[in-house]
């Protein structure tokens, strides 16, 4: 018999918590929309039981959409987790340095030049490459052992940037219409999304996540710092690289299909601090799991909102997100001060 | 003491943003050594220590029991050297004896969960010699600057590498604990392993250990027993100070005294 600590009993309660809280939002998802469908018989039509009806408003107009909010609110979770862990600074997210507005640049551009349309690789190729881009110059400016305040004005720059770029190409385009379809793209939705997106974006998201959950441990031992670290026999350089590389190619696939969805890789190991401990090689996988939890929950609302146009998912993660962060400010506030963290 | 080399280093140099900060350092020490690693700020003293580390790219040479530094993985060096920085930063609240565990990294050992009983016994060892057993519970965040800096010490101990380097371990720390913790590496440096500790306190360095390596602008100024490397020569022209000596209990008291 083996005896389980306490800590670790309550990691495992609290992950297969999140486990059954992810699988209910699925269900709600998939039973949300105009037609109202029961978990249960949501269930049935997923197995190919009910009508022939509800059959097709589960299985291929909800499953797809859920099927995203579900990997993407993942791998922002994972991102959220792994950049903090390898920055040892709670503050550190992708939507904060700029990788998700840099991804959406990369796509648009892409969309504008009429190199691709929104159903294409080309999409998530640009998006990965400029999410890469864009974080590799962030830690590139910030350098080792960078102050939460270096990062966070780098990733403002970077972020602006992105935008500035992004307003420049709608400002060049042909006519209003494209500039306005991008605009709402560009916004974060999860609406109308086919089989067609989740295989563009799934198998990218899927290599990030395994990227960055193969470097686990690694973030453990970072936790004393970069040059104990490596004297403990971790490559932090090449450590750097795979996780910038992790986080761009899940970002890059996400925003590719849905827009920018902001502020799940920083809500997400907050959350599960309290619960599973500061240790972020154990913050992944819950913070993966409440990523994908807070994306349905908003995906959801968003359909139940009551309002006369439809309020993207991205908007609402957002107005739920920065206060957050102006909280989160808050608390850093001493480390922030100090211009040194 | 003729005893086998276990740490060589010759001619090695460090250029850092276009300054020669180490310049054409050789050295041989021997395991079951205490090595004092002294000098004034900014002489090459961290710099050294992380060169030898393999921490920072040098040119020149460096053995390890035979073999050079240079051909050996991280993990093979990781497992040689147990290296304390300076500062004993911890950037999450971990439970000490995660930390301590985390000691452990090199022999594979990368969850503090899932220890195997030899990585277990490590651990308890280190903590053991440190006396630290009695908060292995409590957040690190939570401990005084002293019982932190023990942490990080005991850390190094369990990776249990023939080699500890100690980068100022004794800094801000009230006499008690910087007796405390010289007297933890000496006994250390009893059981076998190779010691090297940077220190600015001369008396330290005298009382406990068995070699001094004086360090002045980037070059090896002076090496040999405390009573050689730390002459009244050699300190008046590398510190630029008069000492006061005296013995007590059989053992060498060194006291910067006045700047000369």
């Amino acid at each position: 018999m083996v005896s389980i600590a306490p800590a670790a009993r309550r990691r495992a309660i609290a992950t297969l918590a999140l486990v059954g809280l992810v699988t209910l939002l699925a269900l709600g998802s998939l039973g949300t929309g105009p037609v109202k469908l029961s978990p249960l018989t949501v269930l049935d039509a997923l197995f190919g039981g009910g009508s022939d009806v509800q059959q097709i408003i589960v299985r291929e107009i909800r499953l797809p959409r859920a099927i995203l909010a579900l990997a993407i609110g993942a791998i922002l979770g994972l991102s959220g987790a792994a950049l903090q862990g390898l920055l040892r600074n709670p503050l550190a997210s992708p939507s904060l340095f700029g990788a998700p507005q840099s991804a959406a640049f990369g796509a648009v551009l892409m969309i504008s030049l009429g190199w691709a349309d929104v159903r294409s690789w080309a999409l998530p190729v640009a998006g990965i490459t400029m999410a890469f881009l864009s974080v590799f110059v962030l830690l590139g400016i910030a350098g080792r052992n960078a102050g939460l305040l270096l990062l966070i004005l780098a990733g403002l720059a970077i972020s602006s940037l992105a935008g500035a770029a992004t307003a420049l190409v709608m400002n060049l385009s042909p006519n209003p219409f494209a500039a306005l379809e991008i605009a709402f793209w560009l916004l974060g939705s999860l609406e109308d999304r086919s089989f067609r997106h989740v295989t563009l974006a799934l198998p990218f998201i899927v290599a990030g996540a395994i990227i960055l959950m193969s470097q686990r441990s690694a973030f453990r031992a970072l936790s004393l710092g970069e040059e104990t670290a490596q004297s403990l026999g971790v490559n932090v350089s090449r450590l750097r690289l795979l996780v910038i590389l992790g986080v761009a190619l899940g970002v890059g696939g996400a925003v590719a299909v849905t827009g920018t969805i902001g502020f799940i890789g920083l809500i997400a190991p907050h959350l599960m601090r309290p619960i599973i401990g500061h240790d972020p090689a154990r913050l992944l996988i819950p913070s993966a799991l409440t990523g994908s939890a807070l994306l349905l929950a908003a995906d959801i609302a968003v359909r139940l909102i009551p309002s006369t146009t439809d309020i993207k998912v991205g908007v609402l993660t957002s107005i739920i997100g920065v206060p957050f962060f102006l909280y989160l400010i808050m608390r850093e506030r001493r480390a922030l001060g100090g211009g040194v963290a | 003491m003729s005893d086998q080399a276990l740490l060589t280093a010759s001619n090695l140099s460090v250029t850092l943003s276009g300054r020669e900060v180490l310049h054409d350092v050789s050295l041989s020490l021997s395991a079951r050594h205490l090595v004092a690693l002294v000098g004034p700020n900014g002489a090459g003293k961290t710099t050294l220590l992380r060169a030898l580390a393999g921490l920072q790219s040098s040119t020149g040479a460096i053995h390890v029991a035979g073999d050079t530094l240079a051909s050996l993985p991280l993990r093979e060096r990781a497992k040689r050297f147990g290296y304390l920085p300076q500062g004993h930063v911890v950037h999450w609240p971990l439970d000490v004896k995660d930390v301590v565990a985390l000691g452990r990294y090199p022999h594979g050992a990368t969850d503090p969960a899932r220890l195997t009983s030899s990585d277990k016994a490590a651990v308890e060892r280190a903590m053991q010699a440190t006396d630290i057993v009695a908060f292995a519970d409590r957040r690190v965040t939570e401990l005084s600057g002293g019982e932190r800096s023990r942490v990080a010490l005991a850390r190094v101990l369990a990776v249990e590498a023939p080699i500890v380097l100690a980068d100022e371990p004794t800094a801000s720390l009230d006499p008690r604990y910087q007796i405390d913790v010289m007297k933890n590496l000496r006994d250390v440096a009893n059981s076998g392993v190779l010691v090297i500790v940077v220190t600015h306190d001369l008396g330290l360095a005298a009382r406990f250990a068995d070699t001094v390596l004086v360090m002045s602008e980037g070059r090896l100024a002076a090496q040999g027993s405390p009573q050689q490397a730390l002459s009244d020569d050699i300190v008046a022209n590398v510190f630029r100070i008069s000492a006061y000596r005296a013995e007590h209990r059989n053992e060498t008291i060194i006291l910067p005294w006045a700047g000369v």
